[in-house]
């Protein structure tokens, strides 16, 4: 079995911002499965830790939520991605597009690259 | 911008933290019941499924201390949370609560109107821009600032280190504006005063150095801001008015700035006058006299970079060149610089001195009213043990929990420090309405400012902080398992602890103040029924200056014997006599230089004395009940066309011509060459001031040596109030232009008995603070140790000790630390009456009623604050004591 490893601060945020950014509006749950899904159950994540991440997001802007019925058709908080959020995934979509190339030419390197 | 914005967001959640928790719970319940459908749908068990969700949501308590951590300001909630607590703690213990209050209270308050009136007093006195920079000049050889006009212009002129020179003389003057003639309180200021002070007039205009032409050129005057206030309702079309002073017309030109009440801290004038009309104001010319001092006091702004030891090099070479050149009447020019708000060192250094005492002793009473709290708290936290044990044990950090005492300390101290700000507001408000002296416009405006609340505030703080501080140890060492285990009685130790010395130094303390205290007391007693060289008892003093209503030349003595015979005809009265100033009453005395008859070279280093010199009419030692020890007292054939004559003190009689034998008779000499007969000696006599030494005087026949100053001697059985009616009718009969005051002879004493009452006063009312803090600390401690070894004095009464023994096992260490504590203070207050006497006449504390009042006052404080935990010693009942546990 393959170990389950921790997510990174910061990142859950990120995929927060993704996931909405795909799918729109969406209620935490959604999102934890998506987020679930995608990752391939490979993260690790107690659900519940979604929840002062999309408190943070919504201090600063990047998200907006409201009240919503859910798919059984009872009261639950919808989470959209802000134009302030929007922008922000971009920035930080480059920022980690970036440091993942950076990462990834460490790893490409070989000795004779170097000398 | 993203932080800020998050931190306006955690803001409001804080407010709105209840709605934030239940959206949270909602949000929660909806995530867990959807999963649960989903493992439903997964073809689990409904309560498996359900199981399983919640396990995947993980710890929901955790999440939610996470979720407000995010949200709100933890700081701030667990403030609030601390608050809460606190007062719910304070709530369960009212009694406690109160005596932590009210005694903070009294301390900070203490304090703060100490301050209050240090920073009115010293701090901050005059209202002028730059005050630093401004000093008085005051001479080298002692604490006085008086110069002569002459003089002053040579200082003013010749000075290198001064940007100018002002100089000012405070006189009494009759004012006429509406017909009704008031006496008032004036400035007379050199013509560049308000410039050299720099400042700007708050209406119309100032009058300035260009307006000066010569004697009587400028008869204009500036009101004061308070005098404009109240005299004319703030009237702004007074400027221009014309008003009659001294009968002469002047013109109003402006008012001063509010806060500005002349240059002489609690010596308000009513208004300011060009000194050039010296002789209009006090109906005499001495502008070309250099003999004649009577500037009151010159000041200054020092030229920037220019050192107060250059401008007194400065002002000593113009003194040695002025010594020079008047030989005959300047000596001893030398100069030093000092304040000129409390008139120099002459009343700057006992105030400094007295007030940097009152604060060090209310900053005392602080420390203890901090100690004593602190010892309280730490009980406190003793009894509290089992609970603080139990938080420990639940996992509640240490910093927490002493978070929460702290917090508990600050509310106390807060609660104490605004109630004793407000009682200090109430206090500093009385202060500056209150006129101390009928005849001087004295009063100190005690206005709080910044300085004022930040130092409220920072001893507020600072006094929590310090009483808070004393369970931390306590705290700091519980030991959660051993307390738990243990029943909660600890065991007293023998130990000296820190709280028996807090507790020593505050009795100490107590004692030093009630020692002081009684000692200013008896010394005001003893002042009020000592030897003054006059029977100020069932006498009135009606006094006037002739000069406010124009009177001069032989007019002044014809008008006296007139209000001397109208005085004297007025039934009841058994005799009248005149002086020009009264002793002990006028406040001001004049002094002469007096030589032997055989000196011929009369310059001031060659007098044989320096006597204070009264001008009086024949009846005057009869009317003031003064002895004559030898010769006779003067008739009224001794008027001007008689040879001049003289009645001298045995003061005087031993230092001029040895004994008073040898001074019957003999002549002496005044620095204007007049010689004068000894023709009687009478008993010394207090002149100036209660406390000075035994001083030379002289007395001149008013019929030689004419005054326009009158005071009237009046010795009467009759009841003061009629009399005073009575003489005033009889004075407007005599010219209704006249402005008369009078008043009983022994309450005119106000003003020299102003220092040791003010002494006693404040020494009486902060003795009263420290007996309470002490009763306060005695009773805390003794209650404790009470409480602490109820189980052991019920077995010890169970086992048949005595109802002493069990008193003196509850009681004794309090009792013993109280005696330490009161022998400890008394010393030290013996100590102290040293500088007490420098205010206080004969202040003594060798004295049997002193000691004997400490010790009582003492013991009385012992009783009463073990009075409740004594009986409740008394009262265990070992029967039900034992079953308890």
């Amino acid at each position: 079995m393959k170990q389950k490893s921790d997510v990174p601060q910061g990142t859950l945020a990120l995929m927060v911002l993704k996931t909405l950014d795909v799918l729109g509006s969406l209620h935490g749950y959604g999102i934890a499965r998506r987020i679930e899904q995608i990752s391939g159950d490979l993260l690790a994540v107690n659900q519940g830790t979604l929840y002062p991440v999309l408190l943070k997001l919504e201090q600063e802007g990047m998200i907006a939520s409201e009240w919503g019925a859910s798919e059984n058709n009872r009261r639950a908080r919808f989470y959209r991605l802000t134009k302030d959020g929007r922008k922000q995934l971009q920035v930080e979509t480059q920022d980690w597009q970036q440091t993942a190339a950076i990462i990834e030419r460490f790893f490409a390197a070989k000795a004779e690259d170097l000398s | 911008m993203k932080s800020t914005k998050r931190f306006f967001a955690r803001l409001f959640s804080f407010a709105t933290a209840k709605a934030q928790d239940q959206r949270l719970s909602e949000e929660i319940e909806e995530h867990i019941a959807l999963q649960t459908d989903e493992n439903l749908r997964a073809g689990l068990s409904p309560d498996e499924a359900r199981r399983q969700a919640i396990l995947k949501f993980g710890g929901r308590e955790a999440i939610k201390e996470q979720y407000r951590s995010e949200r709100g300001l933890l700081f701030f909630e667990n403030l609030a949370r601390d608050l809460r607590l606190a007062v719910r703690m304070l709530r369960k213990s009212p009694g406690f609560t109160a005596v932590a209050v009210v005694t903070l209270a009294m301390a900070i308050g203490a304090n703060a109107v100490v301050f209050g009136v240090l920073n009115a007093l010293i701090l901050n006195p005059l209202h002028v821009p730059q005050a630093d920079s401004l000093y008085g000049i005051q001479h080298g050889n002692e604490a006085s600032s008086y110069q002569s006009y002459p003089d002053y212009l040579d200082l003013r002129d010749r000075n290198r280190s001064f940007d100018d020179i002002a100089g000012y003389d405070a006189a009494q003057v009759g004012l006429d504006d509406s017909g009704d003639p008031s006496r008032a309180w004036i400035f007379l200021a050199t013509g560049n005063y308000f410039d050299v002070l720099r400042l700007q007039p708050f209406l119309g205009r100032f009058f300035h150095a260009s307006d000066e032409h010569g004697p009587n050129s400028a008869p204009y005057i500036v009101l004061s801001y308070s005098y404009w206030h109240t005299h004319y309702q703030d009237d702004r079309g007074v400027v221009g008015r014309v008003v009659q002073v001294n009968k002469y017309p002047y013109t109003i030109l402006g008012v001063a700035p509010p806060g500005f009440n002349g240059t002489l801290v609690f010596f308000n004038p009513a208004f300011f006058v060009p000194l050039v009309n010296q002789e209009q104001v006090e109906g005499v010319n001495d502008l070309n006299s250099r003999g004649k001092r009577f500037i009151f006091m010159t000041m200054g702004h020092l030229k920037p970079g220019v050192t107060k030891a250059q401008a007194v090099s400065d002002l000593n070479s113009i003194g040695s060149y002025l010594e020079k050149t008047y030989p005959k009447d300047d000596d001893q020019r030398t100069f030093t610089l000092a304040r000129p708000s409390l008139y120099g060192d002459y009343l700057g250094k006992p105030m400094r001195a007295f007030m940097t005492g009152l604060m060090f002793l209310s900053a005392l009473i602080l420390l203890a009213a901090c100690a004593n709290l602190g010892s309280l708290f730490g009980a406190r936290a003793a009894d509290r043990s089992r609970e603080v044990a139990l938080r420990l044990a639940l996992g509640a950090s240490r910093a927490r929990i002493l978070r929460q005492l702290f917090t508990e300390a600050l509310l106390i101290s807060l609660m104490g420090g605004a109630l004793g700000l407000w009682g200090g507001f109430v206090l500093m408000g009385g202060l500056s309405a209150w006129q101390p002296f009928s005849r001087w416009p004295a009063q100190l405006a005690v206005n709080p400012d910044a300085n004022v609340y930040g130092m409220a505030l920072f001893l507020t703080l600072a006094s929590g902080f310090l009483f808070g501080a004393f369970p931390v140890r306590q705290v700091l060492r519980t030991n959660p398992y051993e307390i738990i285990k243990a029943s909660s009685r600890g065991i007293v130790s023998g130990r000296v602890t820190i709280r028996d010395l807090a507790l020593v130094v505050q009795i100490a303390i107590c004692a030093l103040l009630v020692t002081s205290s009684i000692v200013a007391v008896r010394g005001l007693l003893h002042s009020l029924h000592s030897d003054l060289g006059f029977d100020p008892r069932n006498a009135t003093i009606a006094d006037t200056d002739l000069s406010m209503a124009g009177y001069s030349g032989a007019r002044v003595p014809q008008m006296q014997k007139r209000m001397i015979d109208a005085v004297a005809a007025i039934p009841g009265v058994e005799s009248v006599g005149l002086i020009d100033l009264a002793p002990l009453v006028s406040g001001g005395t004049i002094d002469s230089a007096v030589f032997r008859d055989a000196t011929a070279d009369l310059r001031p280093s060659n007098a044989a004395a320096t006597s204070f010199q009264y001008v009086i009419s024949p009846e005057y030692f009869h009317a003031a009940r003064t002895a004559l020890l030898a010769g006779r007292t003067f008739t009224w054939q001794d008027d001007a066309n008689a040879p001049r004559v003289a009645v001298i003190n045995l003061e005087f009689a031993r230092k001029v011509f040895g004994s008073a034998a040898n001074a019957l008779g003999g002549y002496f000499k005044k620095p204007d060459d007049t010689r004068l007969q000894v023709v009687g000696i009478v008993e010394n006599g207090k002149y100036s001031r209660l406390t000075e030494d035994t001083q030379p005087a002289m007395f001149l026949p008013f019929l030689q040596s004419p005054s326009t100053q009158t005071y009237l001697a009046v010795r009467s059985d009759r009841d003061p109030a009629q009399l005073a009616a009575a003489i005033r009718a009889k004075m407007r009969n005599l010219d209704s232009g006249l402005p008369v005051y009078v008043g009983p002879w022994n309450k005119e004493l106000a003003t020299t008995l102003f220092g040791s009452r003010m002494a006693a006063i404040t020494l009486g009312v902060m003795g009263a603070i420290g007996a309470m803090l002490s009763i306060t600390g005695i009773f805390g401690m003794a209650a404790y140790s009470v409480s602490k070894r109820l189980r052991e004095l019920g077995i010890r009464m169970a086992l048949g000790a005595q109802r002493k023994e069990v008193l003196q096992a509850a009681l004794g260490r309090a009792l013993k630390l109280l005696g330490i504590g009161s022998a400890v203070g008394l010393l030290l207050g013996i100590l102290a009456s040293r500088v007490l006497s420098a205010i206080v006449f004969q202040a003594t504390p060798r004295d049997p009623v002193v000691l004997a009042g400490v010790v009582a006052a003492m013991l009385l404080l012992g009783l009463v604050a073990t009075w409740i935990p004594a009986r409740r010693a008394l009262a265990i009942d070992p029967a039900i004591l034992m079953r308890e546990d």
